[in-house]
């Protein structure tokens, strides 16, 4: 498991981990593994160090963003092409493109697709419940119910299989993606405006690596938060933004940035 | 000549050649057939002899296809799935099969189609005594033929041909609704069965080197955890068995037997050869659902009709890897695949095309790794949208990125873009692509979110394109 950085001590971390101990079912099989965003700003802030493998997270885009979940869908591959193991992906539409996929580090042969139309949520924990997979994503378009996230929660601890729901509606900001799941994390991830592809030449045409908003809205343990973040590049690594051209209204400027 | 008593009186049950040039048939009562002809020789019919014989005339048939059946009381099945070659095609199999049957005194009708129904339709009323059906023609060939031929109860040919209806050709484009409604499922069933639309399963004859496992019951069972412990039993039984073979299961039929002499029959499949008794039962009880058990199911019997050898292999005890992992994803390929059906499971590869729709193809979930990416560097969106949309759009010609354009009603205008990436057609595969091209832009609204635009056309050249503009997909 991560190293948690020096500003936690280390009787913090321990009271954590005996907390995190009595939430959990017990025979969960990786209770402390963690899956690194390689970001330490993100890591840090992460009970635990990272993102806890074995648990349900859910991942939705923001603005127009929600009905395509384009930007979510590279976050997701970029962070479960870092795993070791073979991906199912629960669709269903016929929209993923897997060069975009591939374009974050996601190799087509370890990608599984299954098109699963309306049973998206009883395919992903059919998925759960097999302990050869590294992660299973699966694209919910309506509802997550308290019950049936339970139940994703649950299969995923009990295999040690990360789940992943990617949440997508017809409806901007669908109001029904904050309502409450049993999700570990829940993320809303949007492209912002990016700065110019040269920074001391603001006239020069093309486009620079995109700017993401990556906001953790809820997190067990943990409290929300905001960073700004380059795109995954091509091994499916965040990187924070080091200058930002535009900067994002007072409100939201939450950014932290990891001491020590 | 044999005779039978259905109950009430005694009926004819078979007659021979010369018995039918006197004008008597199968189903006249007994009595009647005396008072025409004087000198009749008849037999009690042994119909218990006569099932077994046909299964045995079945069981010979396995010289022609390893899958056959018998259909009493008079009829044998014969699945001739990949085999027809073996005998220089379809009508020659036909010929040598009835030659042969010929040799051992059975006199016999024999069809050849692409569905059992419009076999067994064909092989008894078609005109002549063997008819091949050439792939695809299943309907024009059963359409004239008498309702009889699609396997009907009686009472259901009479109250039909008391309507009017006499051939298949009335009914097999007829409204399907009312004609459910007014004569039942059974009728639109057949039909089903005999044009393809509905499959239906052969109860096969089983070779003795076929793994197999019949279990019957005292009382008959129908509530569904009764199946799923009778599942589990056969289960463990055929894979003791395949275990001894080296065998692992490809396809797997769980028949039902149900009181009323019905058969109903669930077929399973598995990506590669399988010996796990749990995997397969639990298959198998994903489909409990479809039984129909009727009154009641009075033998259950699981027979492996495909397999493939399978070896042991030793499980990998890794000291180095704290989690059991488990590469085996053959058993959750087979469990969605019996899910979702098949082609709804599957993975990516890449294809040698420049064109983003066709760079991609599907391939069988458990096919090897292929290796091989996408070029890297080429900007390619997450989603892509198909077919394209068209969009309205500012831009100049011939080179220039859109200023702004409108999907959905909704304006983007454009902040920053890269671009073109000049796509050509692939002129090799018909002549609209001869000289077609598209340009594809990156580009970035004012929200920064990123879309991948093309042009159709050069924006020089009229033939390459319309210079009409296509949202593609979203980064």
């Amino acid at each position: 498991m991560q190293a948690i950085g020096s500003t936690i001590p280390p009787s913090l971390h321990e009271l954590r981990s005996q907390v995190a101990r009595l939430e959990r079912a017990t025979g969960r099989k990786a209770l402390e593994s963690v899956q690194l965003f390689g970001l330490p700003q993100i890591d840090r802030h992460l009970p635990g160090g990272g993102l806890s493998l074995g648990a349900l997270h859910e991942v939705a885009g923001a603005g127009p963003d929600t009905e395509q979940a384009a930007v979510a869908a590279l976050m997701v591959a970029g962070l479960v092409a870092r795993m070791q193991g073979q991906v199912l992906w629960v669709t269903a539409q016929r929209d993923l493109f897997a060069p975009g996929l591939a374009s974050v580090g996601l190799h087509p042969d370890r990608l599984l697709l299954s098109e699963a139309g309306k049973d998206v949520l009883l395919i992903m924990e059919e998925g759960l419940r097999h302990a050869g997979l590294a992660a299973v994503v699966g694209e919910v378009g309506g509802r997550l119910s308290l019950t049936a996230s339970r139940r994703l929660q649950l299969a995923a601890e009990q295999s040690g299989v990360t789940a992943i729901a990617l949440r997508r509606s017809r409806r901007h900001d669908d109001p029904i993606h904050a309502e409450p799941t049993a999700a570990v994390t829940r993320w809303r991830v949007q492209a912002i405006a990016s700065p110019p592809p040269l920074a001391h030449a603001a006239d020069t045409p093309g486009v620079g690596p995109p700017l993401w908003q990556l906001d953790l809205t809820r997190c067990r343990g943990g409290v929300p938060a905001t960073w700004i973040v380059k795109a995954c590049d091509a091994q499916g690594y965040l990187h924070l933004a080091a200058d930002l051209a535009d900067r994002p209204p007072a409100s939201q400027q939450r950014l932290r940035i990891g001491g020590g | 000549m044999t005779f039978l008593h259905d109950g009430r009186r005694q009926i004819i049950a078979a007659v021979n050649a010369s018995a039918r040039g006197l004008g008597l048939h199968a189903g006249m009562p007994l009595a009647h057939a005396r008072a025409l002809i004087r000198e009749l020789s008849v037999e009690p019919a042994t119909l218990a002899q006569d099932a077994s014989a046909l299964a045995e005339l079945a069981a010979w048939c396995l010289r022609f296809s390893p899958f056959t059946g018998a259909d009493g009381p008079d009829g044998l099945w014969i699945d001739a799935t990949g085999c027809t070659h073996l005998f220089g095609g379809e009508a020659q199999l036909l010929a040598h099969l009835v030659e042969r049957l010929m040799g051992v005194g059975i006199a016999a009708r024999a069809a050849i189609a692409d569905t059992p129904g419009a076999a067994w339709a064909v092989a008894r009323h078609a005109p002549d005594s063997l008819h091949v059906v050439p792939p695809g023609q299943t309907t024009d060939a059963i359409r004239l033929l008498s309702l009889a031929a699609l396997r009907l109860p009686a009472e259901l040919i009479e109250k039909l041909s008391r309507l009017g209806f006499d051939q298949i050709d009335q009914v097999i484009d007829a409204p399907r609704g009312p004609l459910t409604l007014r004569f039942g499922a059974e009728l639109v069933r057949r039909l089903d069965q005999a044009t393809g639309r509905l499959f239906e399963p052969l109860v096969p004859v089983l070779p003795p080197e076929i793994v197999a496992e019949r279990l019957p019951f005292v009382e008959p069972i129908s509530t569904a955890e009764a199946f799923v412990s009778v599942i589990a039993t056969l289960a463990r039984n055929v894979c003791e068995e395949l275990e001894r073979r080296s065998l692992g299961a490809r396809q797997l039929d769980l028949v039902f037997e149900r009181v009323d002499g019905s058969h109903q029959i669930i077929r399973v499949g598995a990506a590669r050869p399988a010996r796990d008794p749990r995997h397969l039962a639990r298959m198998l009880d994903e489909r409990i659902d479809q039984v129909d058990p009727g009154l009641g199911i009075d033998a259950m019997q699981l027979v492996v009709t495909l397999a493939d050898p399978l070896n042991f292999t030793q499980g990998s005890a890794s000291l180095l890897q704290d989690r059991p992992c488990d590469p085996d994803i053959a058993i959750l390929v087979d469990r969605l695949v019996n899910r979702l059906g098949a082609g709804k499971v599957y993975r990516f590869a890449a294809c040698e095309s420049d064109v983003p729709e066709r760079s991609v193809r599907r391939v069988a979930p458990l096919s090897p790794p292929t290796k091989a990416s996408w070029p890297a560097g080429l900007p390619r969106p997450s989603r892509l949208l198909s077919p394209p949309q068209p969009i309205e759009t500012l831009a100049m010609l011939p080179d220039q990125p859109p200023a702004m354009f409108i999907w959905r009603r909704v304006r983007h205008r454009i902040r920053r873009a890269d671009g073109p990436e000049r796509i050509q057609a692939e002129w090799w595969r018909n002549e609209r692509e001869m000289r077609a091209s598209r340009d594809y832009w990156q580009v970035e609204d004012q929200d920064g979110r990123r879309y991948w635009l093309y042009r159709s056309g050069d924006g020089v050249d009229p033939d390459t394109g319309d210079i009409s503009w296509y949202l593609h997909g979203f980064f």
